[in-house]
């Protein structure tokens, strides 16, 4: 075939300065023809490269060859063999680092925009209700712990062979991260509740409202299921450790997030408060540190700023978020670290004392370690302040099952079929990784089922 | 959905609700919590369980409509569902390590320490029991207590019953003659601070429950986050209970009323009457 030069098509998107004050979704999605129109710009590499990128493997050029060729529902059957979720990671995915980073057209004049394909793929799905073929009973039972992507993933695959699965969720809704964390300007909650309603119409269960390691034990599960999932997520948020971060006005993102998108606080009539503030300082640069600098915004903040100790190219964030967050009218202070909060007489944040840092060489982790550039102290005004540094292990798993085989660090861990050292007891995603993307703990939850499987004698 | 299956006035804008939560009850101990959500919009907000029933499947909680939620939680009667309802968590009691303890409870404050209380009975130890109100009708679980206390003190601010004085006037006459090894001590945090600041000078070990606003209560927010001994504590995963004599109380009250003017406004905004 021969190789037709043709720019990479764009994703309408909502205007910068309007979406920055509303919640709606900031990507619009591709109409048919584009969709079509971008599926034509695979080259359908014989090694396809692309798919080596993706954690879960989705077979990309076949699905791109069907969506060129109009068939939608064809090209959805094959993303979703081995990918439940694909209208979240069409949204989520960093497909920068991986597919798409792979494509040999990224070299050339842009990478066929695969997230935004599978987007257009997996909302067509849900539209079009592709019916969930409830598969017979194996006479297996699986519970699997925590409903965000590694539970959802791991409890769909095991659903799609027949096993009876029972999914235990602490939050009074499902969806993990996916309802509490990603905002929904940036993943629609609706969608996650149609992939979780398609979800039980296969046949499982979801109980609402229940901890594990509290309402229900990891040795109950095991005794009453034949295999368990641990997909529990991240945990506990972490703090900087400095002066003034207990002071009113400085939170986790995790609690800034789960009041506005799981308890819906940013509706005047929500009954959950949130703290607001007019200049807003937001520390990290990760994916959550943008999603909460860009809901600062669209709460009503004047002035919202990343906080970051390394420069812009370090930033962990999708580049896109970068990018939107940028456009919308985030300020970023790169090359600069808190030391400490400063109150007011009411104990509430009113500024930060920071100092500027260089990059030095790289650590053991090949990222180049910042070190603080002496005299360079300033003060940057900030009535809120949200931490958004990422999380260490929740210990309540662990308390509540002494034996289970955790790292130093307090991660679950696993072995090659992602069990843990408790025999038919199986984790993955945060839990065992530690803070992560939701691509990678559906790649784990996948991982651990075809173990499950495997064990349980259905594969 | 949990349904309601007792509920009685304890005292003025305190209620008593025996729900029906099996999970809850299977796995609760003394000095847990739970966590509900009244309606399908509502907040989600902590309570101590009170009391629990293994077998019947039910969680005894006691509530004080002070806000938006505990008001609206009052509107249901017995056989209406609370929407949601979580737990237990937090960590039990342990006070395995005493054997001379007295339990103080001031106000709502109550709610924690009758589970002790009894536990503590059953256990062959029983506590002295100190319960402080603003006035008379405002003490709760009288029979309860004389039923479970080795000894019962009441006191009211006001004198309307008994006495008048506060629990640490009471606490003070007593550590000479008694000889605690352990004050368990549960109410309005300025009267834990008050309780802690007395025993730090008597040098006896003090054990608090703390009310912390939470959101999930299960680690992940961080907003019950306190100071206790120089290091950032969970209320939810690594309490609800400290040492007194460790916690940084002023940082403590002063984010216990972060939500304070807000508050305010919602209850006008959802126009709720508080005064009822």
């Amino acid at each position: 075939m021969a190789v037709i030069k043709r720019n990479r098509t764009k994703m309408p998107e909502q205007n910068a300065a309007v979406r920055a004050r509303n919640f709606d979704e900031v990507s619009l999605g591709f109409d048919s023809e584009q969709a079509k129109c971008e599926a034509e710009r695979c080259l359908n590499c014989k090694n396809a490269p692309c798919k080596t990128g993706c954690p879960v493997g989705v077979n990309i050029p076949e699905f791109l060859q069907e969506l060129r060729n109009g068939d939608v529902a064809a090209a959805g059957k094959i993303i979703k063999s081995t990918n439940s979720l694909p209208s979240v990671c069409g949204r989520v995915c960093p497909q920068e680092n991986q597919c798409e980073k792979m494509c040999v057209r990224a070299k050339m004049e842009g990478a066929v925009a695969i997230g935004s394909c599978e987007r257009f793929v997996g909302d067509y799905m849900l539209k079009n209700g592709a019916q969930a073929e409830k598969v017979k009973s194996c006479g297996k039972k699986v519970a699997v712990i925590g409903s965000g992507p590694a539970g959802l993933t791991c409890a769909a695959e095991l659903a799609n062979h027949g096993v009876e699965v029972t999914v235990f969720e602490a939050f009074h809704k499902a969806g993990g991260v996916l309802v509490y964390g990603i905002p929904e300007f940036r993943l629609p909650k609706e969608l996650v509740q149609a992939e979780i309603d398609a979800l039980k119409e296969k046949g499982v269960k979801i109980e609402l409202n229940t901890v594990a390691g509290k309402s229900v034990t990891v040795e109950e599960l095991r005794k009453e299921y034949d295999a368990v999932f641990i997909g529990s997520g991240a945990g506990l948020p972490m703090f900087m450790k400095i002066a003034g971060e207990n002071l009113n006005g400085v939170l986790s993102a995790n609690e800034y997030l789960t009041r506005v998108n799981l308890m819906k606080a940013y509706k005047k009539e929500s009954p959950t408060p949130v703290q607001s503030g007019k200049n807003v300082a937001v520390i990290g640069a990760g994916n959550v540190a943008m999603d909460a600098a860009r809901t600062a915004l669209r709460l009503g903040a004047e002035t919202v700023t990343i906080v970051y100790r390394r420069g812009r190219e370090e930033m962990p964030a999708r580049a896109e978020e970068i990018h939107h967050a940028l456009e919308e009218g985030i300020k970023l202070e790169l090359l600069t670290n808190p030391i400490e909060m400063i109150g007011d007489e009411n104990g509430r944040v009113k500024s930060l004392r920071c100092v500027r840092m260089q990059l030095g060489e790289p650590d053991a982790s090949g990222r180049r370690s910042p070190t603080p550039i002496a005299g360079s102290e300033f003060m940057l005004d900030a009535d809120m302040v949200i931490v958004a540094l990422g999380t260490s292990p929740n210990p309540m798993i662990k308390d509540s099952c002494p034996e289970i085989g955790t790292s130093k660090r307090g991660t679950l861990v696993v072995d090659e079929d992602m069990m843990t050292n408790l025999d038919g007891v199986y984790a993955g995603g945060d839990a065992v990784t530690g803070a992560a993307t939701v691509i990678l703990a559906m790649g784990a939850g996948r991982k651990a089922s075809c173990a499950i499987l495997g064990k349980l004698g259905v594969l | 959905m949990n349904k309601i299956l007792a509920k009685r006035k304890l005292a003025p804008n305190v209620t008593e609700y025996v729900v029906d939560a099996p999970r809850v009850a299977k796995h609760a101990n003394a000095g847990q919590f739970i966590i509900l959500r009244v309606d399908e919009d509502g907040e989600r907000v902590p309570f101590t369980i009170c009391d629990f029933d293994r077998e019947k499947g039910t969680v005894t909680i006691l509530v004080q409509e002070i806000g938006y939620s505990t008001i609206k939680l009052n509107s249901l009667g017995v056989g209406d569902c609370i929407h949601d309802f979580v737990g237990p968590l937090g960590k039990p009691t342990d006070l395995s390590e005493f054997k001379n303890i007295v339990l103080v409870g001031g106000g709502i404050g109550t709610a924690v320490i009758y589970p002790q209380a009894k536990n503590l009975k059953r256990e062959g130890k029983p506590a002295d029991v100190i319960v402080g109100a603003r006035n008379k009708e405002l003490i709760m679980y009288e029979k309860e207590f004389r039923e479970s206390a080795r000894e019962l003190f009441l006191t009211t601010d006001d004198g309307s019953y008994v006495r008048k004085g506060f629990v640490t006037d009471v606490l003070k006459e007593l550590i000479p003659i008694k000889k605690y090894d352990c004050v368990f001590a549960v109410g309005p945090m300025p009267m834990m601070r008050a309780v802690s600041e007395l025993t730090r000078e008597m040098k006896i070990p003090t054990v608090i429950s703390m009310n912390s606003i939470m959101v999930d209560g299960t680690g992940m927010c961080g907003c019950c986050r306190l100071t206790v001994g120089g290091e950032t504590k969970y209320a939810c995963i690594h309490g609800p209970e400290f040492d007194g004599h460790l916690v940084d109380w002023a940082e403590a009250i002063n984010r216990s009323r972060v939500f304070k003017e807000q508050e305010k406004e919602h209850l006008c905004f959802l126009k709720v009457d508080s005064s009822r």
